[in-house]
C-alpha cells in the first residue's frame, strides 16, 4: 500500500472489506447502546424516572437490576450473532 | 442416614465422576493440554465455560452479599452477566480468528513487542492470583461445613484438592470434566432455589417467586423482606443506598473485567470457526444466566427465612433462645463462620443492625446490648436449604455442587496462570528451545507455586469471596481489556501505547486497591481505611478498575499519537483479524 494513506489508517486496505467493517461496527453500537440502557440506565441511573411503575413489591429498575438485564444480554448476544452470521456472508467473508 | 454420611456420598461420587473424566480424557500432547484439540461444539463450550466462571463467588457468596445488602448489591448480576456481551461483540470472535493459545501471544504479536507479552503476563498473573485467593476462601467455606471442621482446616484440605486435581487434568480432561461440573452445579443450586420458592411464594421458578406474594402474609415478598429489615434497624431491602457514582463503576468494572479474564477468553479458542465464538458466548450466557435469574431470588428468601428463624413470632417480638437454636446453627458454629455472643446476657439471639443510629432508642428500650449474631455472608447460600429445613439430600447436593464451582474455576485459573508462566513466558522469552516435556512440567510447577501462594492468602482474604474476586476483576478490566479491545479496534495503537497503557492501568489499580486492602493483600499493611468515608470520591477499591481502564485507553492513545505508527504488516494482521474468512485450526504456530 502506498503511505499516503497513512493519516487515515483505520481505512481498510481493501473497499469491499471497509464496507464490511463498518457494517459490523454499526451493529456493535446498537447493540452496546441498548446493553447500556438496560443496565446502566434502566436499573441504576434511570430508576428513580421508573420508580412509579410497580413490579410484584418494587420497581421496574429493581427488576432490571436482577432479572431484565441478564434477560436482555442474552438477547442481544444472539441478535448480534445472528446478524453478524448474514453479514459475513453478504460481504462474502464467512468462515466457511 | 446421617448428614455427615450423606453430604459425603454426594461430594464422594460427583468427585469419582470428574476425576473418572479427567483420566478417560488425559491430556496427551502439548496442544491438547491447552485447548483440547480446538474442536468443541459451542453448546458444550458454552456449558464449560459456565462451569468455568461460576465460581465459588457465584455459586457460595454472591447469593449472600445479595441477601445482606440487596439492590445495592446486584452489580454483581449486572456485572458479571453483561460482560459477555462486551465479549461476544468486541474480543472473542476476533482472538479466536488470530489463532493462538494464549491472550499474551494476541499482545505480544499485534503490537510486535516482547516487552508488551511480558507485561500481558504480568497483568494476567496479577489478576489471575488474586481471583484463585477468592476461589480458595469459598473452597474453606464450603469443605469446612461439610467435613464439619473449622474453616483453616477446610482450606488445606480444599486447597490439596484442588491442586492433583488441576495437575492431572489438561483443558481437554477440564472441558468435559466441565460440562459435568456444570451440570452439578445448575442442579445443586437450582433444586433447593425452587423448593424454597415454593414453599414462600408457591412458584416454583425462583426468578418469578421474587417478585410474588409471600404466602404466609399475603403481600408482596419484597415489601415484607423490606418490612422485616427496617423493623430491625437495617437498610431496606429494595432501597438504593449507595453512591451512583461507585455502582456505575463497580457494574462496569466487573464487566470489562469479565471480558478481559483470560481463563474466560482462552475458551474461545476452543471452538471450530469464528461464528462459533460468536454464538459459544450466547451459550455460555445462557447457561450462566439460569443461576443468575435465580441467585437474587435465593438471597432475598435466604434473608427472610433467617430472619424467620430468629424471631418465630415475627420481627417486633422476642428473639428465639439460644439452647432452642436449630441444628443448622450448631453446625456452622464449628466452622467459626457463625458466632454468638450473648451480649445481654438473656439466653436469647438478638439480631438486629447495632450500627444503625435511629434503631439504637428501640434496642436500649428492648435491653439490647448489641447484635448478638454474626453471620460470614459466605455461607448463606450453603446453610440456605438447612434454614428452610430442606431434606437431608438437598443439603449433601448444594455441598457437592459449592465444590464443584469452586473445583472447576480454581482449575481454570490455574491453568491459564501455568500456561503464562511456561508458554508465554519461558518458551516465547526465556528459553525458546524447551522440550514439549520440560514444559508441561514448568506448567505443573507453576500451578503448585500458585496453590501455595493463593491458600496463604485465602487464610485472611481481602473481603468476602465475591468481593476478593471482585478486585481481581477491577485489575483485569484495568489492564488487559482495553489492550485487546485497542489491537483490534485500532490500527493506530503501537507497541509504545499499549505497554504504557497496560502499565498505567495495572499500576493505578494495583495501589489504590493495597492502599485499602494492604500491601499484597496483607490487611495489617492497609494505609487508610476501607470504607466510603476514606475512599476518593466515594469510589470504593473494587469498582477502581474501570478508572484505571479510562487512564489505560488515554495513555495507550496519547503515547501512541506521539510515535511512530505500527508497520504495514501489523495493520495487515488487524485487518486479517477482522475478517472470519480464513480460519485455521487453534494450534501453534
Amino acid at each position: 500500500m502506498p503511505d499516503d494513506i497513512q493519516k487515515n489508517t483505520t481505512e481498510s486496505s481493501d473497499t469491499e472489506n471497509s464496507a464490511y467493517w463498518s457494517a459490523n461496527i454499526r451493529l456493535i453500537r446498537g447493540c452496546l447502546f441498548v446493553w447500556f440502557i438496560v443496565s446502566f440506565g434502566f436499573a441504576i441511573i434511570l430508576r428513580p424516572l421508573l420508580a412509579d411503575i410497580k413490579v410484584g413489591g418494587s420497581d421496574l429498575g429493581f427488576w432490571f437490576a436482577q432479572q431484565g438485564s441478564i434477560l436482555f444480554f442474552l438477547v442481544i448476544i444472539f441478535f448480534y450473532s445472528w446478524r453478524m452470521n448474514k453479514i459475513d456472508h453478504q460481504f462474502d467473508v464467512d468462515d466457511e | 442416614m446421617d448428614q455427615y454420611l450423606l453430604n459425603i456420598i454426594f461430594v464422594g461420587l460427583t468427585f469419582a465422576l470428574y476425576i473418572g473424566i479427567a483420566i478417560w480424557a488425559r491430556a496427551g500432547s502439548t496442544s491438547e493440554f491447552y485447548t483440547a484439540g480446538g474442536g468443541v461444539h459451542p453448546v458444550l463450550n458454552g456449558m464449560a465455560t459456565g462451569a468455568d466462571w461460576m465460581s465459588a463467588a457465584s455459586f457460595i457468596s454472591m447469593a449472600g452479599m445479595i441477601a445482606f445488602v440487596g439492590y445495592d448489591n446486584s452489580t454483581f448480576l449486572m456485572g458479571w452477566t453483561g460482560g459477555y456481551v462486551l465479549l461476544a461483540l468486541l474480543l472473542a470472535p476476533y482472538l479466536r480468528k488470530f489463532g493462538k493459545f494464549t491472550v499474551p501471544d494476541f499482545i505480544g504479536d499485534r503490537f510486535y513487542s516482547q516487552t508488551a507479552r511480558l507485561v500481558a503476563v504480568l497483568c494476567l498473573i496479577i489478576a489471575s492470583l488474586t481471583y484463585v485467593i477468592g476461589q480458595m476462601t469459598g473452597v474453606g467455606v464450603a469443605f469446612s461445613r461439610f467435613l464439619e471442621v473449622d474453616k483453616d482446616t477446610g482450606l488445606y484440605i480444599g486447597a490439596a484438592i484442588v491442586f492433583f486435581y488441576a495437575v492431572f487434568g489438561g483443558m481437554k480432561g477440564i472441558t468435559y470434566t466441565q460440562v459435568a461440573q456444570y451440570c452439578v452445579l445448575i442442579f445443586a443450586y437450582t433444586v433447593p432455589a425452587v423448593f424454597i420458592s415454593l414453599q414462600l411464594t408457591g412458584n416454583p421458578i425462583p426468578g418469578l417467586g421474587l417478585f410474588s406474594d409471600h404466602v404466609q402474609s399475603g403481600i408482596p415478598l419484597l415489601q415484607k423482606l423490606d418490612q422485616v429489615v427496617t423493623d430491625l434497624g437495617f437498610n431496606s431491602y429494595t432501597g438504593h443506598h449507595v453512591s451512583t457514582l461507585n455502582m456505575f463503576l463497580f457494574t462496569m468494572s466487573l464487566m470489562i473485567g469479565t471480558a478481559g479474564l483470560p481463563h474466560v477468553i482462552i475458551r474461545f479458542f476452543t471452538v471450530p470457526k469464528v461464528s462459533d465464538a460468536r454464538w459459544s458466548a450466547g451459550w455460555a450466557l445462557v447457561f450462566i444466566a439460569l443461576l443468575y435469574v435465580s441467585a437474587p431470588a435465593v438471597g432475598a428468601m435466604a434473608r427472610l427465612n433467617l430472619i424467620d428463624t430468629i424471631y418465630p413470632q415475627g420481627a417486633d417480638a422476642e428473639p428465639l433462645a439460644y439452647d432452642e437454636r436449630p441444628e443448622w446453627i450448631k453446625n456452622w458454629e464449628v466452622t467459626g463462620l457463625l458466632k454468638y455472643q450473648d451480649k445481654n446476657g438473656d439466653g436469647k439471639i438478638q439480631y438486629y443492625n447495632d450500627k444503625s443510629e435511629e434503631f439504637a432508642p428501640i434496642a436500649s428500650e428492648r435491653n439490647w446490648a448489641g447484635s448478638e449474631l454474626d453471620v460470614n455472608r459466605d455461607i448463606m447460600v450453603l446453610a440456605n436449604p438447612e434454614i428452610a429445613k430442606l431434606p437431608a439430600w438437598v443439603i449433601a447436593l448444594i455441598a457437592a455442587g459449592a465444590l464443584a464451582a469452586a473445583l472447576s474455576t480454581a482449575a481454570g485459573l490455574l491453568l491459564a496462570i501455568s500456561s503464562a508462566i511456561s508458554h508465554d513466558l519461558i518458551k516465547s522469552c526465556l528459553k525458546p528451545d524447551i522440550s514439549e516435556k520440560g514444559e508441561l512440567k514448568a506448567a505443573r510447577l507453576a500451578m503448585a507455586v500458585s496453590i501455595c501462594v493463593a491458600t496463604y492468602l485465602g487464610l485472611n482474604p481481602p473481603g468476602f469471596a465475591a468481593q476478593t474476586v471482585a478486585l481481581a476483576f477491577g485489575l483485569a478490566a484495568a489492564s488487559l481489556f482495553p489492550a485487546l479491545m485497542m489491537g483490534i479496534f485500532s490500527k493506530r495503537i503501537n507497541n509504545h501505547g499499549a505497554v504504557a497503557g497496560m502499565l498505567t492501568g495495572l499500576i493505578f489499580t494495583l495501589i489504590y486497591i493495597f492502599v485499602y486492602k494492604g500491601w499484597l493483600f496483607i490487611g495489617s499493611t492497609a494505609m487508610l481505611p476501607d470504607d466510603a468515608d476514606h475512599w476518593v470520591m466515594g469510589i470504593s477499591p473494587l469498582s477502581i478498575g474501570t478508572v484505571g481502564a479510562v487512564l489505560n485507553f488515554i495513555v495507550a492513545y496519547v503515547v501512541s499519537k506521539l510515535t511512530k505508527e505500527p508497520p504495514q504488516e501489523i495493520r495487515d494482521l488487524v485487518e486479517s483479524v477482522r475478517t472470519p474468512r480464513g480460519v485455521g485450526g487453534a494450534l501453534n504456530k
